[in-house]
Order: C-alpha cells, then structure tokens, then sequence
C-alpha cells in the first residue's frame, strides 16, 4: 500500500442477490429446476401474455422470513409489492415486481470472523423479495436474438448491507456468512458460479478520520469471490488516484470485466432511469402473523457458528476441521450421520475433508451436491478399524460410495478385497515367496533390512490384495529369523 | 321459433324444453349479426365456425342432461379484451390486432361450462380507454336506437349488440363506468360487481385495482342469471373475493318495503340534463310509493373523484400496457433501428391517441419527484372518498344516481374535448374508486327518443339488494308502460 493509499479509508456496502430454493416460481406454478429447452418452464404469467394476473408463493415468504429471522431482522408484517418499471426483453412485462416501500425484512445483523480472529457485526438494511427476468440468447450469425423465459420468475431475495465494510476480507467474511445462512435454512444453495448468489458492491472512499461518506459506485457482473476480491481492490485505487489528484469520483453504475481486470461505466441512460415503483395493484399486502413469524422461529435449524463450536466441544474437532466441515452444509450433515453410525469423529472427518474434497475436485462437483450416506461411510471406516480393509482398498472401495453410494461391504465381497483373516493361507504364500526369492533373504539377512518391503509387495500381489501389509511384514521377519 | 325478442332465461328454457335448440339459436343470432351489424358495427370478430360448432356439442349435452342451467345454450357475445383461447382478441388496438390468446379467462372458462356459446368478439374503445367506443382502431359502434348517436363506451359494443337484438346478453368490463354508461345509452340493462366477486384473471388490463368484468343483458333476471355464472372466487386472481352465497336469482323480488334509499343532491345539481334528472325522481317515487324510503342526502368529496381516477387508472394503466412492446406477440414495427427504436416505433404505430395520452398522463404521475404530489394523493383521495361513502351507507341500503350527465351524444362530437369526456364520467368513477357494485337499469326515454338509464349503487357485495331493487324498479316501470 503507498503512503497516499494508507491516508483513505474504504466505505463498502453489498447488495446481494440470492436464489430461492422454491420449487415452483415466486408468481405462478412453473419449475424453477435449471436448465430444460427454452420456454419449456413458462405460462402465461412468467411470460408477460394479456391478462395474466401474480399469485404469491407462499414458500418464498416463509424463505425470505427464516433468512431475515437467522440475520436478526424485524419482519414487517404488513409488507407488499411494488412493480419497478423498465422496458427491456428478458423482462416480459417490462416491470420486474419486487419490494421498495414495504420490504419483507428490515434492520438485521450478521457477525463475521476475520483471519486475525476479531469478530465483526455488518449490519443488514433491509431484505426483499422480487423475480428473476429471462435470459436473451444472441444469434450472432443470423444477428438474431431470442428470450428464454424459463427463469423469469425464479424467486429472489435481495439482501442489502449497510456501508460496515472496509476491505474485501470482510467482504468475502460477509457473503460466507450470507450463504451459511441460506445453507442451513435450506431457502437457497447459493452457488456463486450458478448465478445463485450474485452481489453489487458500492464502494466508497475517503480520507481517514473522516466521518462524510464519499461519492460511491456501484459494480456489477461479479461472478466469484476472487473477481469481488480484485474489482475491490481495483476499484479503490481508481477512486483514490482521482480524488488524489483533484479530480472528483461520479455517482454511476460500473461493470467489471475479470479478464481485463478493469471496470467501465455503463451508458449514462442506464445511470438515469426512472422506475417509477408504485404498489402493485395485482397482489394485496402480504399479512405476516405473530404466530407465524414465532412458528418460523421456533423452527430454525441450528446456524453454522453454534454447528462449529458444537463439533469442536462434542467431538474434539480441531477449528480447522470444524470449520471446513460446516463450511458446506451437506458435508457437515454427512459427518453428523456418520459419526452417529458409530464412527470415530476424526476419522470421518478426515474421509470427508481430504477424500472427498479430493474426488470434489475431480470430478468437478460441488460439495453441496454430494450425495452419499454417512451409514456407508461408517461401514466403510469400521471396516479399515478391524483390519478388514487396507487402506488401498478402502480408498478405492470410497470412491464407489462418493459416485453412487455403494455398500462397502457388498463390494468388498463381491470383488474379493477383504483382508484374508486365516493366517494358515498366509503363511503358506510367505513361505512360498521366501523360497522363490533366496537371494533377496540373503540381502536381509547381511542386514540390507530394507528389501522386505519387496518381499512384502510380492506377498500382497499373491494375495491380490486381501492381507494387512503390517500383518504381512512382521511374519517376513519372524520367518528369515526362524530358518 | 323467432328468438329475437326472447330474454336471454326464456331463451334458455325454451331449448331446455326442447321448443327450439341452441344450434337453432345461435344461427338466428348470426343471421341477425350478418343483417344488422354491417351498419351498427358491434363485433370486431363473429366467430361463426366456431360459434355452429359448440352450440352442436352443447345441444348433446342438454339433451344428455349433462348441462342443465338456465342459460346452457344462449349465444352471448364477449368484450374484446377477454382473452378467448384461439380467438382474435384485439382491445380493439392496431398494436394487438393479430393477437390470438393461448388460453381462456376464468369467466370464459365458467360460460363454457354453463354451456353459454360464444358469438363473437365486441368492439370498444381502444383498451377501454373512453366514453364512446369512438377510439377504436377498428372504426365506432353506432347506437342501436339512432344509428347517427354513439352506443357510450368502453363496453359500447357490447352494450349495442344487447340493445340491437343481435344477441341477448354480452360480457362487458368496468374501470371507470364502462358497463355502466353504455347501458344508460343503448337501454340495456348492466352491472359492474363489487370489486373481486368476477376474476379479473384474462382480462386485459386497463386500471387493476379498478377493472371489474360484468353482464350485460336485456333486463335484470337475464343480468342476475348471468352474474350467477361468472361470478365465484379464483385462485388464479389475488384479488378474487370468495362470496357465501352466490344465488343471485333469489334476489328478484319485487319487494322494496322498508329499503332505505338515498339520493345524493350533489349527482342532482348543475350539469345533469333534466330529463334524465325527472326520469330518475319519478323512478324513485314509484319505488317509495312501493314501500321504500326515499331521501336526499349530501355526498362529500365527489369533485375529487374524476382527477383522483384518472391519476390512479393512467398509472396502472401506463405500467399494464409495458407488455405491448413488440417483443412477443402483437404488432411489431416494420423496420427500426435498434431495440429502443423498435419500442418506440411499434408503440407509436400501435397506440392510439387517446391510449398515448394515458400512458403519457401515468408515466408522469408515477415519476420521481411527482409520485408525492399526484398518485400518493390520489391514494389518498381514494380513502376519504371511501370513508364518505360509508357514512352514506351507514344511513341507506342504496345509492340512485345517473349514469351520464347526457343522453348518447352524436357521433364525433366528443374525442375533440378529452377534459370534457373525461368530466362525463363523474357519476360513474366513484364506484370503481370504492370497489362497489353499480347497476344500470332503463328508466325512460329523452325527447329525442334516446334512453335513459338509471344506476343503483350498493356497498360492497350486496349485489343481491343492488338486484333486488333493480328488479322492483323494472317491475314498477313495465306495470306503468314505462321503462324501455
């Protein structure tokens, strides 16, 4: 950081978007899933025709209510709809219908954790709920292009920060904290590659010390952490180099291209829309009860932080572990099955986070769509315990679970990889193999001890695998003595 | 059997005893249409094909006993901003003058399964945007009862098919007065409902939280029956209302005694033609001579009704009408330059001028830094004007008033003056303002011959006191020779 930088302090604010989980749309009972052949998810209602009428999802309330309950929102009980006007394709009625007057949720908290362990609260300004628009597909050979309704009317939440941040850690610190939140309500996956979660971020600087806020931007097109990661530190210098020298920074609305690194400003029309909100006459008020908002309460499930401290308290997790295995909900409820299968903490914690982050990576899943039990797992490390398995097998046997969620034991079976337990067969293919190979005994027995390693290969190979190598070694050893 | 001057429940029963059949009735209706409507001009679409096809599949039905109502097998005609399933549904505008719906609205769906057979497609003011029917892309709807007057409007179409003969009932749509002026003009018989009882679900929207669909008949049991059948909660309309009793036909009493009705002074006073305020007085003596209490009354704010309508309307009328954008279905300009040109020139070609200035009149309301001053207001408006028709209700069962300041005005007399035809509407737009039910009933004739409507205003979802006093006053009328 240069001297003039260290005399300005960054002012961030996020608004992020983040996806739904509902089956059916936020207005009408189309599928929400992904993909499927253009316009084959859409109606009269997500497709703008004359005469359709919005009917509210009630699911999408009860999502937009547990993530504001877990971030310690007031729920507005009397919240509405209001249409924001704006003319463009991938909108089929030309007003996208969301919350400005009266949103969902108002004046929330997260806490988040920094590297150096402080913790931090962001405070949340408001949560509302809204529809997706369409997608255009572009035929640039025929200069043609095409809407796709199938996610017009996906549900959202549009979750809006106070200006708390000042620096892309916390930034990040506070989306993990968004989507641990929205994990383990269940209400989205949020995956930031899917376009499942998607932030704006307004930055803003100033000098240290001061108290105004600065004029801020807003940058969209931020696809991962690490595009937010660089667009923030990018956006920051091109304030502090204008400010610095004399110039001023405008109030405008920027894209962020991660390949240039390099941000532009979108066309000032874009900058200067009016959408004249007013309420939409289509849907009357939304009237959230007491009982429901209690009933909501009641129900949340436990939030990733007191999942964390748990595991570390009940099982004797180390942080790092405990960490990584709450990180991703789905891994977390896999240990949990696994450690109530039977099996020792650590260890499934270890299959979860090297194994099958390993096989995450190489098969290109993400670890929310991981889909085995944690039954099969304490099989499968109940079996390396009793000295069923070697650890080879067991890790190639663990691949079968990871893909399709195999019975270690029928596997195990069937392909013969049980470890032989009668030691009588052993002994005679020891024997066998000690007798086939005197010249290597004699290099142990002149002391060159390392060449039972080849003995013990070659026993392994004769027994296709089925004995404990350990098991194997020491009746080497005690054989050359013995002759 | 010669159908013309049957009501729409005689109609019914007479196919239902076997005297005639809904084929036969539907082929004297496009015979009639063929005959009269090349002047009077009342459909955009006559669906003649399709109209021969379902009466045929009705009639087996009938006679398998399948379809027993009282209207299974009565033509009926539809308000062009209905959406009919595979039928040209134009809002009588060049910007949607190809558009086919893919689907049927709820009121659609409830006719066929009452086994009503739809005709055709009424005219109307573009987008139900006037008073005259003159605004339509497709050219005016002359009155049925002289051809050089207008039928009113929107719902001017429809209420001069049921006027002219060429059918016995017609749905209509009401933001502002739009069943009910019409009415008044051509001496049909029409009601807007309270604000829910009918889904708004496939009907083209002008002003949400105003429109309302509603029948259009030759007299009250032919409107009560009609209602009958459209009315009922929908799941597809948040706004939909679910009623407990949705017999309509027990209302037709002829029974007034001890019904209070008020007659507010300020409908009565300067601008009112006075036939048309005799006409309404002498309905009200026959009903108090018939037992009814009669009173005048002051009714507060009602010189706010008209800006604080057509605020609110414009508004949501410039928001419902984004979807006209040539993107996806209706007309598209011919040749643009980019995506912005191609909004502005399909637009442009495609409304017309009086559906231009409401767009243009909502837009600005709804912008920033005038959202305060105009719409909020006119919410605001809205409330008090509510609040003053619920003290008149605290003191009366129901509200006589006009329907128009005038009788049917002559053809291109009104579209030079919008400020003036606008003004027109002040007895009608409080109504929709407050989501009740207004009724018109045919109550004489001005000294040109042209009729007279009266309308009866009920609070909300007391269509049944509405129908009942409608009813004795048809009753009154006809025993006197009075009427229509």
């Amino acid at each position: 950081m240069s001297p003039v930088e260290k005399n300005y302090e960054t002012v961030i604010g996020l608004e992020v978007h983040v996806e739904l989980a509902t089956k059916t749309k936020i207005f009408c009972g189309c599928s929400t899933a992904f993909g499927g052949a253009p316009n084959s998810h859409s109606c009269p209602v997500c497709s703008g025709m004359p005469g359709s009428l919005p009917v509210l999802n009630r699911q999408v309330v009860q999502y937009a209510m547990e993530v504001g309950l877990a971030a310690h929102c007031e729920i507005n009980q009397h919240c509405k709809f209001d249409r924001k006007n704006y003319f463009y394709p991938d909108n089929p009625q030309n007003y996208q219908i969301s919350q400005l007057y009266e949103p969902i949720c108002r004046n929330g908290w997260v806490e988040i954790t920094k590297k150096d362990g402080t913790r931090k609260k962001i405070r949340i300004h408001e949560i509302h709920m809204e529809e997706d628009a369409g997608k255009l597909v572009h035929d640039e050979f025929q200069g043609i292009s095409y809407v796709d309704f199938n996610r017009s009317g996906v549900p959202l939440i549009e979750i809006v920060s106070e200006p708390d941040m000042r620096d892309d850690e916390e930034v990040i610190a506070y989306l993990e904290a968004l989507r641990m939140i929205a994990q383990y309500t269940g209400a989205s996956d949020c995956k930031l590659q899917e376009g499942s979660m998607r932030a704006d971020v307004n930055l803003s600087v100033r000098e240290a010390g001061s108290e105004k806020l600065g004029t801020r931007t807003e940058t969209k097109n931020l696809s991962s952490f690490a595009a937010i990661s660089h667009m923030i530190k990018n956006e920051r210098e091109r304030q502090i180099d204008l400010l610095s020298s004399g110039q001023t920074v405008t109030q405008e609305t920027r894209h962020w291209n991660e390949d240039a690194q390099s941000s532009y400003a979108m066309r000032s029309k874009e900058n200067a829309q009016d959408y004249r909100y007013f309420p939409d006459p289509d849907l009357p008020p939304v009237e959230i009860s007491d009982e429901w908002i209690e009933e909501t309460r009641k129900n949340l499930p436990e939030m990733q932080p007191e999942r964390k401290a748990r595991y570390m308290r009940d099982y004797g997790l180390p942080a790092y572990d405990a960490d990584l295995l709450t990180g991703t909900k789905r891994l977390a409820d896999i240990f949990e099955e696994t450690v109530k299968a039977g099996a020792d903490p650590k260890k499934a914690s270890n299959w979860l986070m090297v194994e099958t982050m390993h096989l995450c990576r190489n098969t290109k899943t993400d670890p929310s769509d991981v889909d085995f039990s944690g039954e099969n797992l304490a099989k499968l490390i109940h079996m390396v315990d009793a000295g069923e398995l070697s650890n080879g097998s067991a890790k190639k046997i663990f691949e079968e679970i990871f893909e399709k969620d195999a019975d270690p034991e029928k596997i195990a079976e069937e392909r013969g990889m049980k470890i032989v337990q009668d030691s009588g067969a052993l002994q005679e293919t020891v024997k066998a193999v000690l007798e086939a190979n005197p010249s290597v005994v004699q290099q142990y027995r002149d002391g060159k001890t390392k060449v039972a390693g080849f003995l013990v290969g070659q026993v392994m190979k004769q027994m296709k695998g089925r004995a404990n190598p350990a098991e194997v070694s020491s009746m080497i050893t005690g054989m050359i003595e013995k002759i | 059997m010669d159908i013309s001057t049957m009501t729409a429940t005689e109609l019914g029963a007479a196919i239902k005893d076997g005297r005639t059949t809904a084929v036969e009735a539907v082929r004297q209706t496009l015979d009639a249409i063929e005959k009269k409507d090349k002047e009077l001009h009342a459909f955009i679409t006559v669906d003649a094909e399709g109209a021969m096809k379902s009466a045929a599949e009705v009639q087996k039905k009938i006679e398998s006993g399948e379809l027993t109502g009282p209207l299974a097998g009565v033509p009926i005609a539809i308000k062009d901003n209905i959406c009919t399933k595979g039928l040209l549904t134009t809002c009588a505008s060049h910007i949607l003058d190809n558009f086919v719906p893919t689907y049927d609205a709820e009121v659609i769906i409830r006719l066929k399964k009452n086994g009503l057979v739809t005709v055709g497609k009424t005219n109307m003011d573009e987008f139900a945007m006037g008073s005259t029917t003159e605004t339509s892309y497709f050219g005016p709807t002359r009155n049925p009862v002289n051809p050089a007057h207008v039928p009113g409007g929107s719902s001017g179409g429809s209420c001069a098919a049921v006027g002219s003969g060429e059918v016995s009932l017609a749905l209509g749509s009401d933001t502002g007065g739009s069943i009910r002026q019409p009415s008044s003009y051509c001496g049909v018989t029409g009601m807007k409902p309270t604000y829910g009882v009918v889904s708004r679900y496939g009907l083209v929207a002008y002003g949400s939280s105003l429109d309302q669909i509603g029948p259009i008949a030759r007299n009250v049991t032919d409107a009560a029956a009609l209602l009958q059948v459209i009315a009922g909660s929908d799941s597809k309309d948040s706004t939909s209302a679910a009623l407990k009793d949705y017999d309509f036909m027990s209302a037709l009493k002829t029974d007034v005694s001890g019904l209070r009705i008020g007659i507010p002074s300020e409908y009565f006073g300067e601008g009112l033609e006075p036939e048309i305020g005799d006409a309404i007085r002498s309905a009200a003596e026959k009903l108090a001579k018939a037992g009814a209490s009669v009173k005048e009354f002051h009714l507060d704010l009602i010189d706010y009704a008209i800006p604080a309508y057509y605020i609110i309307a414009c508004a949501e009328a410039s928001s419902n009408l984004e979807r006209f954008d040539g993107v996806k279905y209706g007309l598209r300009a011919a040749a643009y330059d980019d995506l912005n040109d191609m909004y502005k020139k399909s637009r442009t070609e495609g409304f017309g001028p009086e559906v231009q200035r409401r767009i243009m009149l909502g837009s600005f309301v709804l912008s920033s830094g005038y959202y305060d001053a105009y719409y909020l207001k006119a919410l605001r408006v809205k409330n008090l004007i509510r609040q003053s028709f619920s003290r008149a209700f605290a003191d009366f069962d129901i509200i006589l008033a006009p329907a128009a300041p005038t009788t049917a005005p002559e053809l291109g007399k009104s579209l030079a003056d919008p400020m003036k035809m606008y003004l027109s509407d002040i007895y009608t737009v409080s109504v929709n303002l407050c989501g009740l039910p207004g009724m018109t009933v045919p109550v004489g004739k001005d000294g040109m011959g042209l009729p007279i409507g009266m309308q009866i205003i009920g609070d909300c979802f007391s269509e049944k006191t509405v129908l009942r006093a409608a009813y004795t006053t048809e009753r009154l009328l006809s025993e006197d020779g009075e009427g229509r």
